[in-house]
């Protein structure tokens, strides 16, 4: 595994509400993520690992401590900053997939190069091949209402990484699917971070899916309760 | 930046599509409020400036002077032809003068007879009155002197006696025991301002009526005079200088009441006006009403979108879009529909006006200064709910946007 550093959080909190009502998400995470690993974030709900996922996203702003991305001081950054720290350097996969409803699957995996300036001829090419790369490309017409569950993840995946970004971050990607539909979506996630170079960062509580990473992190009560390299990573979950 | 402003056309334009029914609705909310507004206020104008038309045709600066005080003249002495040579010579600002008596009889012609008004006066009247010859001729200054047995007819005469189409020039109609020759036929006036019928009358020479008709009543024959004042001579003027003529020659003594009055058409026409002004800010504020109902439901179906929108931006948030970015396109969407909307409300409203106009017979007159505020108000709302929703939602964290409910 390279050494070059991803991701380093230092001392992260998250607070949720004040006074009386506030509520702890996380209470001091220190965590040092590499380029092209594949982590697997993993806890009971409520333990925090979706507040630490979204702010290793730059969804979402800590409390306290720092955060640094490629050497990037995120919490520095203002909200304009962060949006093209995501439009430049990240990709997201969501448990609900978020695609924009009555719009075609090739116009939602548009939808990012549209942010940064592509002409239109580009936009249809790289569209279509991140649809080849997901094996989507005779549904591109369709809309999310006419796909299934594990179509829509496809496509949204597509408009994850057709902007080649460096870092996927996946929230409970195979959250809503089947366990037929959940093996095609670890497989080709794990197509990506194998032969494309990029760095997986992904929430669940399936041990099956988790299986599938390379590193497991467990979350437990706002804090980080184990971090382990998965030796034996499974060919299918 | 301007390649920021076109990618928020091409996205908003999109959105504009792929929400229809939202887009429709939107749209259709500024039209009726835009269409309401500029139909009511210009139909309402159109009623007013045909009032105005409508007095018009009664005569040109025109005052007329009748016995006694009021419409009805009770007993108070009529005129004189001294009265009416006085008037012409001793008033400064009068175009031309003419006496008039009227002397309600039955008109007889073959088989068909009705009761009409027949009017004794000069050639004078007729550019007073503004008639215009119809077919014909009028009558002259020599067939005055003669007390020839001529008349002119009105289009509602010809009608009634003749039947349509039929020429009725060199036909004899009768009027008591006097056979009287119609030389000509006055254009067609239609209805005036109290809703009258300007067309039923028969003038003929003065000298015909008092001589052949109805007996000379020692001197004073003419129950009105007109009075047409130049133009651009103010009336009140001429007003003042009949009265104090008039008192003078009716020896009138200080102390004592005026038996006689002088209407002037040019003050019921600011009267009338003004009513019609009154009513046409009523309904003004009926259809900014509708303006504003149009623009709650815009209100609404903008606030309803709310959950839908936020979780787009959401989306386009956590993809990469900037704050900014966001609330262009959201301003280009308000604003396309807006403008989509108002341009259809003024095109309606184009020709609901036109159709009314016909329907209400007044003229149609296109008002810019209201489609404008039309415009620019219902735009606004438009513009308004449209945004500031996009404005609290682009505010917030891309993840809360996302999770919005």
């Amino acid at each position: 595994m390279s050494a070059e550093k991803l991701i380093q959080l230092r001392g992260i909190t998250k607070q949720y509400g004040t006074g009386d009502a506030a509520f702890l998400a996380l209470c001091g995470v220190d965590l040092d993520i590499h380029r092209g690993e594949f982590v697997a974030i993993m806890g009971p709900s409520g333990s925090g690992k979706s507040t630490l996922m979204n702010l290793l996203g730059c969804l979402d702003t800590p409390t306290s401590g720092s955060y640094q991305f490629k050497g990037i001081a995120v919490e520095e950054l203002n909200k304009d900053q962060r949006s093209l720290l995501r439009r430049h350097a990240l990709g997201f996969i969501f448990q609900g997939f978020n695609l924009l409803a009555r719009t075609s699957a090739l116009e939602n995996v548009e939808l990012p190069l549209l942010y940064r300036g592509y002409s239109r001829k580009q936009r249809h090419e790289m569209a279509r091949e991140a649809l080849a790369q997901v094996s989507l490309s005779d549904k591109e017409r369709n809309t999310p209402a006419e796909l299934s569950g594990g179509q829509q993840q496809r496509v949204a995946i597509a408009r994850a990484i057709v902007t080649k970004p460096d870092t996927l971050f996946a929230d409970e990607p195979t959250g809503n699917l089947d366990s037929k539909t959940t093996v095609e979506i670890m497989e080709l996630l794990r197509t990506l971070n194998a032969d494309h170079g990029i760095s997986i960062i992904m929430v669940t509580h399936e041990d099956e899916v988790a299986a599938c990473a390379r590193r497991i992190i467990n979350v437990r009560d706002g804090v980080i309760s184990s971090d382990t390299v998965n030796e034996h990573t499974k060919e299918t979950p | 930046m301007n390649a920021m402003f076109f990618n928020a056309l091409l996205i908003a334009i999109r959105e504009i599509r792929r929400n229809l029914t939202r887009s429709f609705l939107t749209v259709i909310g500024i039209v009726i409020g835009v269409a309401a507004v500029i139909t009511m206020v210009t139909l309402g104008r159109g009623a007013t400036e045909s009032v105005k038309q409508q007095i018009s045709k009664m005569g040109n600066n025109l005052l007329v002077l009748r016995p006694g005080q009021g419409w009805g003249s009770s007993g108070a002495p009529q005129f004189s032809m001294q009265d009416v040579d006085a008037i012409r010579d001793q008033i400064p600002g009068i175009a031309s003068v003419a006496p008039f008596v009227s002397s309600n009889s039955s008109i007889v012609y073959q088989d068909r007879n009705r009761t009409f008004d027949v009017q004794g006066t000069t050639p004078n009247y007729f550019a007073i009155a503004n008639w215009k010859v119809g077919t014909g001729r009028f009558f002259t200054e020599a067939e005055v002197t003669e007390s020839a047995p001529v008349c002119v007819i009105g289009e509602t005469i010809r009608k009634e006696l003749f039947g349509a189409g039929v020429d009725p020039v060199g036909s004899k109609i009768r009027v008591k025991s006097l056979t009287l020759e119609v030389v000509g036929v006055t254009g067609a006036k239609g209805q005036g301002g109290f809703s009258d019928d300007l067309d039923d009358n028969v003038i003929t020479p003065y000298t015909t009526v008092i001589h052949r008709l109805s007996g000379r009543q020692g001197g004073r024959n003419f129950n009105q005079v007109m009075i047409s004042g130049e133009q651009g001579y103010p009336t009140a003027n001429i007003v003042a200088d009949v009265a104090s003529l008039m008192r003078e020659r009716r020896k009138i003594t200080a102390n004592q009441e005026d038996n006689f009055n002088v209407f002037d058409s040019q003050q019921l026409a600011e009267v009338i006006s003004s009513s019609t002004k009154v009513m046409t800010s009523l309904l003004g504020w009926v259809a900014a009403v509708s303006l504003l109902v149009g623009g709650i439901g815009i209100m609404n179906i903008m606030l309803v979108s709310v959950t839908e929108r936020t979780r787009e931006i959401g989306i386009r948030l956590a993809i990469g879009a900037r704050a900014r970015e966001v609330l262009l396109q959201f301003l280009v969407e308000a604003v396309t529909l807006s403008c989509i909307g108002g341009v259809t409300g003024i095109a309606l409203a184009y020709g609901l006006c036109s159709l009314g106009a016909e329907k209400v017979g007044a003229p149609f007159l296109f008002d810019p200064k209201i489609n404008i505020i039309a415009f620019i108000f219902s735009a606004g709302i438009g513009i308004l709910f449209g945004f500031m929703p996009a404005r609290r939602a682009a505010g917030l964290n891309p993840i809360d946007a996302l999770r919005h409910e």
